[in-house]
């Protein structure tokens, strides 16, 4: 087992909301793990509409999604946040007032003296392509991702998808695989051109099959898989093969946190509106994640939600000590910590 | 005000008042139109507001934009006659208009 990383605060999330947080509570001192499922910060913000613009941040007339997770990482680098990419968090247990363990999917510990719920519509995970019975196929023919590129050598690989993940795993897995096949709905592809490229080289010289259409059935037994159905607009063709690859995209789910013991409402966390603690001393919930009369998922709503949260957050991890509130603009103390003065 | 009507999958014809210059896709959700989700608010984000549009109107509801293309990768039971909903600006030119909404989304 690794060893147990101890730290005042565990926050679940990365997006814009558990990245204020981290501000917040570091004006007072607390310092932060991050963990995402995620490779990269920014939460919905950078994965669903990166480029897109949002017009209600105070005092940004217009940002971006991937802009506004630029600006706060910048406006956290001073309390060197410790962020844990790729990770789901599995499971989050109560040891002892003012002590959790926190555990990913990695088997990595985690002991906190507070834990931060900021994970927004749930944990980001792979869309299931609408083909009937794939379930059964999933972790033994059907893989959502390349753990291990050894799963795929001498198979006949379907990769399904027209994004970069699809077209980046074609060139990689192709050497090794016996047989390859890239489906896609249409001609066009949102990958990198010169990837696209770069298949449609194998294409031509036979290493790679191309095939416009979408996958409709499976056929196999007992998880192994033996051969796909491909329809397109005017035929049907069936093809051997023995893994399945398909890039459809990430989707929200709520995730494990439904399994930890919080109370819920319609897949929400209900918190007190004065600290944004859970149903359970010492685990709070701030952003899309959380639920209270007249909640608005914001992105301001969240920010405000990490300011007021830190109050009661700080009184746990330092019980007896007075919790002095003050202005960034006027208090030393503070420009201390932001290393501006 | 422009009509369009919905038909759900279990075959449910719901009609509307759409305002010109909305999308097809708020007039499904402010009238509960069964099936579609919108969960991205018409941000051409999530691909849950996917239609089917009659081949009558395809022309009306004008070409889909390369973005939208590559949103309706992610949708369920893609097929020619495919839209996503929040793109579809409703004008005069679509008074009439017949929608059908897929099994499921996504
Ligand atoms: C298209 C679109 C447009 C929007 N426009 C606006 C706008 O204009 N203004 C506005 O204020 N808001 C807007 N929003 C909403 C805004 O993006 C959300 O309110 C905001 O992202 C919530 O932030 P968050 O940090 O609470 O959660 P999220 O951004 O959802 O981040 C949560 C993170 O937690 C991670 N996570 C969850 N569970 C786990 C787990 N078990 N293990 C590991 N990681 C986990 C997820 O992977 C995710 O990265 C928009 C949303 C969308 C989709
Ligand atoms: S509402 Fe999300 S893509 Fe249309």
């Amino acid at each position: 087992m690794s060893e147990i990383v101890k730290t005042d605060v565990v926050i679940i999330g990365a997006g814009p909301v558990g990245l204020f947080a981290v501000f917040e509570l570091g004006l007072y001192d607390l310092k932060c793990h991050l963990i995402d499922i995620l490779d990269r910060p920014g939460g919905q913000c950078a994965e669903l509409y990166p480029e897109k613009p949002i017009y209600d941040i105070p005092a940004w007339p217009e940002i971006s999604g991937q802009g506004l997770t630029d600006r706060l990482m910048e406006q956290i680098k001073p309390f060197a946040p410790q962020f844990h990419f790729n990770r789901m968090v599995t499971r989050l247990e109560r040891q002892a007032y003012g002590q959790f363990h926190v555990e990913t999917d990695e088997g990595e510990i985690f002991e906190a003296k507070v834990v931060v719920i900021a994970a927004g519509g749930g944990s980001f995970q792979p869309k299931r392509p609408p083909v009937p019975g794939i379930e059964a196929f999933e972790g033994k023919s059907v893989f959502y991702s390349v753990r291990r590129m050894e799963e795929f050598r001498d198979q006949d690989v379907l990769i399904v998808g027209g994004g970069d993940s699809a077209l980046d795993w074609a060139l990689n897995l192709q050497p090794i695989t016996r047989s390859l096949t890239v489906v896609h709905r249409r001609a066009e592809f949102r990958a990198a051109p010169d990837s696209v490229k770069k298949m449609f080289e194998l294409v031509e010289s036979g290493s790679v099959r191309f095939e416009l259409g979408q996958v409709s059935g499976l056929k196999g037994e007992d998880g192994v898989l033996t051969g796909a159905t491909i329809k397109s607009a005017d035929s049907e063709i069936e093809l051997p093969v023995t893994r399945l690859l398909p890039f459809f995209g990430l989707t929200m789910k709520l995730g494990p946190i439904a399994d930890w013991g919080l109370n819920l409402h319609e897949n929400l966390i209900p918190v007190s509106v004065e600290t944004f603690e859970t149903s359970q001393p010492g685990i709070f919930a701030i952003g899309d994640i959380n639920w209270y009369p007249g909640k608005l998922k914001l992105i301001l709503s969240g920010f405000h939600e990490a300011a007021l949260m830190t109050q009661a957050a700080k009184r746990i991890v330092s019980p007896g000590e007075r919790v002095v509130f003050q202005y960034t603009t006027s208090s030393t103390s503070l420009q201390k910590k932001l290393g501006v003065n | 005000m422009t009509k369009i009507t919905f038909v759900t999958f279990d075959g449910v014809r719901i009609d509307t008042d759409a305002e010109n210059g909305s999308t097809v896709m708020e007039s499904a959700i402010r009238n509960a139109v069964p099936g579609i989700d919108a969960e991205c608010g018409g941000a051409c984000a999530c691909a849950t507001c996917h239609v089917y549009i009659a081949d009558a109107w395809k022309d009306a509801a004008g070409e889909p934009e390369a973005m939208e293309e590559d949103m309706l990768d992610f949708a369920y039971d893609v097929r020619p006659s495919s839209r996503l909903s929040c793109q579809i600006r409703v004008s005069n030119e679509l008074d009439g208009l017949v929608v059908h909404v897929p099994e499921r989304q996504a």
